[in-house]
């Protein structure tokens, strides 16, 4: 019985591992295909980033965003749903965030700090409700109502930048009183943009991990996300639980989003495209298989490549798009397997496919 | 020559793939300029430059900025190893770029485009002994020096060759990201156009990005579909989408001769299509003039920090192509350019208190 | 008969799955023309078995052979092309596409690459016809009732040419009319020269169709049994390994409170047409309330109606005289219902949650399983154990999924989880459906006991024989309307066939009268 548990969590695990592998594999053959040297540019990417404490904190950095997208992403999708709007609830938070902390520039820090992220988050909460709302009640598909809101908040983002609360393609940056930067934090990684983010990430991931294990909410959003008839038959509100989870999928991003405000830019821009977080955070929860620690390392390891990938450029005289194709081949082989899972399901074959799946009955051990 | 590079770019993104056609010009594999190698020639000067999101082959400003510093190590008889860049794929990219640029150790970064005034400007706070240059914009430190470009004076005669050149009365602007540089080539556009003829009207769109082809393309249909013939574009790569659209409408049999006029850049190659060209002319904006002057004054040791250099048809920082334009309308045009560059004319320059006016 | 018919031959077949031993040494041979069935208890090791057969699982140790060849089937595309065919116990078909797309899938008739959908609309057809399995080609999966989806499987299985064709307890959602054109078909088939193997645990089926018998118990071979010669009672011993009791024992009931009320009920189905029309009746305390009725006359709508599942059109649901009308399945719950649904992988479990968290399902957010909106792991798995111990719920470990589980263990978690609520009103649909004698026995025993606690059972079942052995009095089901309630120790399986094709309790008077009723029953 053991034996089998364990070697469940080791499938479990080889999918992500493998997908990685892959990704690394399909950008070795690609960089050698343009007679590039695979082994010198993956070490330039990884040395690059864990040789200096810069480039750590930045990959911590852009890790803590992508904690809180991923994080977004997998709620979502545990109640069913695919959010791929965490681009735009990310955008209306990061700028409602910006908003907030300009109109009131002289609140104390401890009051500011967290009244901004508040505000960012329940943005975000609100605008991806949106689209829970109109599922729960019309039927209406979250994918094409958040694409939609995603150009929607670009759009109004970009204006209001360009001409109501900035001018010049960009607001005033926020006073220190509502600064993410940790003295101590920005000294050890030597000036990088790491900031308290990091540890409301950590935290996050902490209530999110007791959120969908102890509460009764957490749950229900999974039963619902798993079978919503034998949950509406045990009684749950399918409507609730799809807006609550939307909720809290949009305040996820959204709070991500303020931390990017406050953390990493402290002001807002025009945005010439929705900020890569959103779909990153996609393949970050996918990556982390829906579990908290999963969602930490891919969260890590997508920083890290992110951050890295310039080193490939600039030391090892390797495209940058290289390491893209890398985080795209890895997003593509953990979608592959989703894909043929999905695919089974679908078709009804999954549970004969193999001893892990099929029936087991009879006998003794 | 450069299908290595085309290549590599096919499995990213098409946006890349349609901007890298002819990108490079050098010889294989160098054009991405590597760092200088640890304990190598540590005597070596070495600059570098950190592109915006458009990237490094936008057929525009970044590949400008960077040809112009390949430029330089030649003329200098520097190796390839002297200069460097390093790519933003997004606007988090800014400042760990030029970071690492700095710990790389080069002795002046440049960052391309206004929108690293702010990145450059934290990085050089930072690092108060090290040498940065802003292009298109102004930061105000010792170590940083500005290189900014009169736009408005070249847009004001593309204003006019437009104007000159329209059968329609309908002209198009098509700018990048809304901001200082872009609404200054917008007005200097607009004005041109009405020296020439005030009732000739024009269509001002901005893509909102300085990457996305597609919407390039999208906007420039709307705007000839409105009936336009001449559109003037300030938008880096997403001029790309522009010269396709006015390619793909001639080579379908368009009635009227449709034109782009070009920026940053000589762009009448993008302008080819099998029977013709539809590229009127460019606007050029010497970035790649701009840094090697100012590379070489560090060089010597003149480092201009804490100035705002202009640029203007005085200073032959930008110039204003022939193209296709008639002789008649180019006699004018000469003309105007004339008397900016003595200094009889003076084109308006953009400030955001007017464009508040005119909403 | 001699050795050259032998089709099939599995010899000393293994299948371990880590320690476990799925199938431990097992036998079989099957001859051409015969109808061959494969008897066991749920989980005693027949899917399993099979699924070597039709390559979805390799075996550990044993050797296959067909027609006398040994052969490895690795592959279900192996197996097809060896002429083996199954129609599987849980249905295999795509909601979405229409019954003849799904027959053609795998199978399609193409002209150069291009499906041609009328050779195969018009093979299905003949097909369909010739067996008179009645379903409309055309009709989406998803709308048809579960007895047509198994006709389909039936006809695809066909479709595909089997020679050797495995029926997965094919009859489990029939009517008893239909139960028995099935094994008229299944004869047909044989005689025509195809293998047949029949997994059932229906004894009489054995006893009706079945020229052999192999039985299997836990996993082992028990033996081949020619049928003609073995009572039904040494065939139940011989699964179960113990002795048997068919008949449900119980006292008359002492039906009291009304608890259960339903009044000029109006029910749409999918496609909003009345499946339940103006329906009116009541369960009391100390009494089981058969619905009988043929699959599709609204049985189904009315239980989802009265659970809350199911919008109520008109009329009124009262239970312990509270209006419950469309209320929330959370509120009709409180108000006292317990509900075991015919569905039970849709409805009744999560099947990958554990079997702890399917046991809270009903629960989880109250005490003790959980306090101040935190669950309570100790109290789900007390709760657990408790429920696993006294229901015999058998699995390798109540952390493993739903899924894990087989047929029958999967309803007694539905079961133990309901029952164990201590409802007022107790609605079982199709409990036993595909369940061996053992489980049914079981199950039909705590409906009973439920009863006898005084409490209100309502019985939907399509077994003609579980309404007439449990209920008190059987409530016959035609069109969305009940034709007659009758008292269950007063009424005949003939009678209740009558009722359930919709022939009115006059006409039946009528023919009583005339004495023509036995010509007519025999007629169905």
């Amino acid at each position: 019985m053991v034996e089998v548990k364990t070697d469940s969590l080791l499938k479990k695990l080889s999918v992500p591992l493998l997908a990685v592998l892959f990704g690394f594999l399909v950008g070795a053959l690609v960089m050698l295909v343009f007679g590039y040297n695979p082994i010198n540019a993956y070490s330039h990417m990884i040395l690059g980033v864990f040789s200096n404490p810069y480039s750590i904190g930045e990959a911590l950095t852009q890790a803590t965003l992508l904690v809180f997208t991923g994080l977004a992403f997998d709620i979502a999708n545990k109640a069913g749903f695919f959010n791929i709007g965490l681009s735009g609830q990310y955008l209306i938070g990061w700028l409602s965030t910006i908003v907030f902390a300009l109109q009131f520039p002289d609140f104390p820090r401890g009051v500011l700090v967290p009244l901004s992220l508040i505000v960012g988050a329940i943005a975000g909460a609100l605008y991806a409700g949106i689209a829970g709302v109109l599922r729960a009640y019309f039927g209406t598909s979250e994918v094409i109502v958040t694409i939609m809101l995603n150009h929607t908040i670009l759009q109004i983002s970009n204006y209001l930048t360009n001409f109501v609360i900035g001018t010049g393609s960009r607001t005033e940056k926020v006073s220190e009183n509502a600064s993410l930067t940790l003295g101590w934090l920005t000294e050890i990684t030597n000036y990088s943009r790491l900031n308290i983010g990091f540890f409301i990430a950590i935290v996050t991931l902490v209530i999110y991990w007791f959120f969908m294990k102890y509460t009764t909410a957490g749950f229900e959003i999974k039963a619902v996300g798993l079978n919503p008839d034998a949950s509406r038959y045990a009684g749950m509100s399918d409507k609730k639980n799809i807006i609550l989870s939307m909720l809290i999928s949009g305040g996820l991003a959204g709070l991500g989003g303020a931390i990017n405000g406050l953390g990493t830019f402290g002001n807002l821009f025009v945005l010439g495209a929705l900020p890569n977080e959103g779909f990153n955070g996609i393949a970050v929860a996918l990556l982390g298989l829906g579990n908290p620690i999963g969602i930490m390392l891919s969260a890590f390891l997508f920083g890290v490549l992110n951050t890295g990938a310039s080193f490939m450029n600039s030391r090892a005289g390797v495209p940058d798009e290289m390491a893209v194709i890398v985080t795209a081949s890895i997003v593509f082989f953990v979608g592959a397997y989703y894909l043929v899972e999905w695919l089974f399901e679908k078709f009804g074959y999954k549970r004969a496919q193999g001893p892990h799946s099929a029936e087991i009955e009879g006998g003794k051990e | 020559m450069a299908n290595w590079k085309k290549l590599a770019m096919f499995g990213t993104s098409a946006l890349l793939l349609a901007a890298c056609g002819n990108g490079g010009g050098t010889d294989e594999g160098t054009d991405n300029g590597a760092a200088p190698e640890e304990g190598g020639d540590e005597e070596q000067f070495t600059i570098s430059m950190v592109t915006d999101t458009g990237g490094v082959d936008d057929r525009s400003f970044n590949e400008s900025a960077w040809e112009g510093m390949q430029e330089w190590a030649e003329e200098n008889d520097l190796s390839e190893d002297a200069v460097s860049y390093y790519q933003s794929d997004t606007e988090s990219d800014y400042v760990p770029n030029l970071n690492n640029a700095t710990n790389d150790g080069h002795d002046i970064i440049y960052g391309i485009g206004f929108l690293l005034e702010d990145p450059i400007q934290t990085i050089a706070e930072q690092n108060p002994d090290r040498m940065y240059g802003i292009v298109d914009s102004v930061v105000d430190l010792d170590n940083v020096v500005s290189l900014n470009f009169n736009d408005h004076e070249n847009s004001y005669l593309a204003g006019m060759a437009a104007a000159l050149t329209t059968e329609t009365d309908k002209v198009g602007f098509i700018g990048g990201i809304e901001g200082p540089i872009i609404d200054r080539f917008q007005t200097g556009f607009t004005e041109g156009v009405a020296a020439v003829d005030d009732s000739i009207e024009v269509d001002i769109q901005y893509a909102n990005s300085f990457s996305d082809t597609a919407a390039g393309q999208q906007i420039a249909a709307a705007m000839y579909s409105n009936g336009a013939d001449v559109i003037f574009h300030a938008s880096g790569a997403v001029g790309n989408g522009v010269f396709q659209e006015a390619r793909n409408r001639m080579e379908d049999g368009s009635d009227i001769d449709l034109w782009v006029i070009g920026v940053d850049q000589d762009q009448e190659a993008e302008g080819e299509w099998a029977d013709g060209n539809v590229t009127l002319a460019s606007t050029i904006k010497k970035v790649g003039q701009a840094i090697k002057l100012s590379a070489n004054e560090a060089k010597d040791g003149n480092f201009k920090g804490g100035e705002n250099i202009s640029y203007g048809f005085a200073e032959d920082g930008i110039d204003f192509t022939r193209g296709f334009i008639e002789d008649e309308a180019w006699e004018q045009i000469e003309e105007a350019r004339e008397q900016i560059t003595n200094g009889e004319l003076e084109v308006k320059e953009f400030t955001y208190t007017e464009v508040e006016d005119a909403e | 008969m001699a050795t050259s018919d032998v089709v099939v031959e599995m010899q000393h077949i293994v299948k371990k799955f880590g320690d476990f031993k799925a199938n431990d040494d097992i036998n079989l041979e099957v001859r051409k023309g015969e109808v061959h069935a494969l008897l066991g208890e749920n989980g005693a090791g027949k899917s399993t078995l099979m699924n070597v057969l039709t390559g979805l699982l390799e075996p550990t140790e044993g050797e296959i052979r067909i027609n006398g060849e040994p052969t490895v089937i690795d592959s279900p595309d192996k197996a097809d092309s060896l002429g083996i065919g199954m129609v599987h116990q849980h249905f295999m078909l795509i909601d979405k596409f229409s019954v003849a797309e799904n027959i053609m899938l795998g199978n399609e008739e193409h002209k150069m690459g291009i499906i041609d959908a009328d050779t195969t609309a018009k093979g299905i057809l003949e097909l369909s016809e010739r067996y008179g399995l009645k379903v409309d080609p055309y009709a989406k999966v998803e709308n048809i009732s579960v007895g047509q989806q198994q006709r389909a499987e039936i006809l695809k299985a066909l479709y595909g040419g089997a020679d050797i064709l495995i029926l997965d307890e094919p009859t489990a959602v029939l009517t008893p009319q239909e139960i028995d054109e099935l094994m008229k078909i299944i004869r047909a088939l044989a005689d025509e020269g195809k293998a047949i193997i029949l997994i059932t645990h229906k004894l009489d089926e054995i006893k009706q169709a079945a020229d052999r018998c192999t039985v299997i118990r836990r996993g082992k071979g028990i033996g081949t049994v020619d049928v003609a010669s073995t009572s039904q009672q040494e065939l139940a011993d011989m699964m179960v390994g113990r002795s048997v009791s068919f008949s449900v024992d119980k006292e008359p009931a002492q039906p009291k409170e009304v608890i259960l009320s339903v009044d000029h009920l109006v029910v749409q189905d999918a496609r909003g047409l009345n499946a339940v029309n103006d329906l009116s009746f009541e369960v009391r305390q100390g009494e089981i309330l058969g619905v009988a009725g043929v699959d599709g006359n609204g049985q189904s709508e009315l239980i989802q109606a009265i659970s809350g599942l199911r919008n109520v059109e008109e009329g009124s649901i009262k239970i312990n005289g509270k209006d419950v009308t469309n209320r929330t399945p959370r509120k009709i719950t409180e108000a006292g219902l317990s509900h075991i649904p015919e569905d039970r992988q849709k409805f009744g479990l999560i099947l990958d949650m554990t079997l702890e968290e399917n046991l809270a399902l009903q629960s989880y957010y109250h005490k003790p399983l959980s306090e101040n909106n935190i669950l309570k792991y100790d109290a789900f798995e007390e709760n657990a154990t408790r429920l696993i111990e006294e229901y015999d719920v058998r699995t390798q470990s109540q952390k493993d999924p739903a899924r894990s589980l087989s047929g029958g263990n999967q309803q007694k978690l539905i079961i133990a989880r309901e029952v164990d609520r201590d409802p007022d009103l107790l609605i079982a649909a199709q409990p036993t459906r595909g369940l061996d004698v053992g489980a049914i026995e079981f199950i039909h025993k705590r409906l009973i006991e439920q009863r006898d606690h005084n409490k209100a059972v309502l019985l939907m079942s399509f077994e003609l024989d579980e309404i007439m052995d449990v209920s008190d009095r059987i409530a016959v089901m035609y069109e969305g309307k009940i034709v007659d309630i009758v008292d269950a120790d007063k009424t005949s399986e003939t009678e209740l066939g009558l009722l359930m094709a919709g022939v009115s309790r006059e006409e039946i008077e009528r023919q009583k009268r005339e004495n023509k009723l036995e010509e007519v029953g025999n007629n169905g």
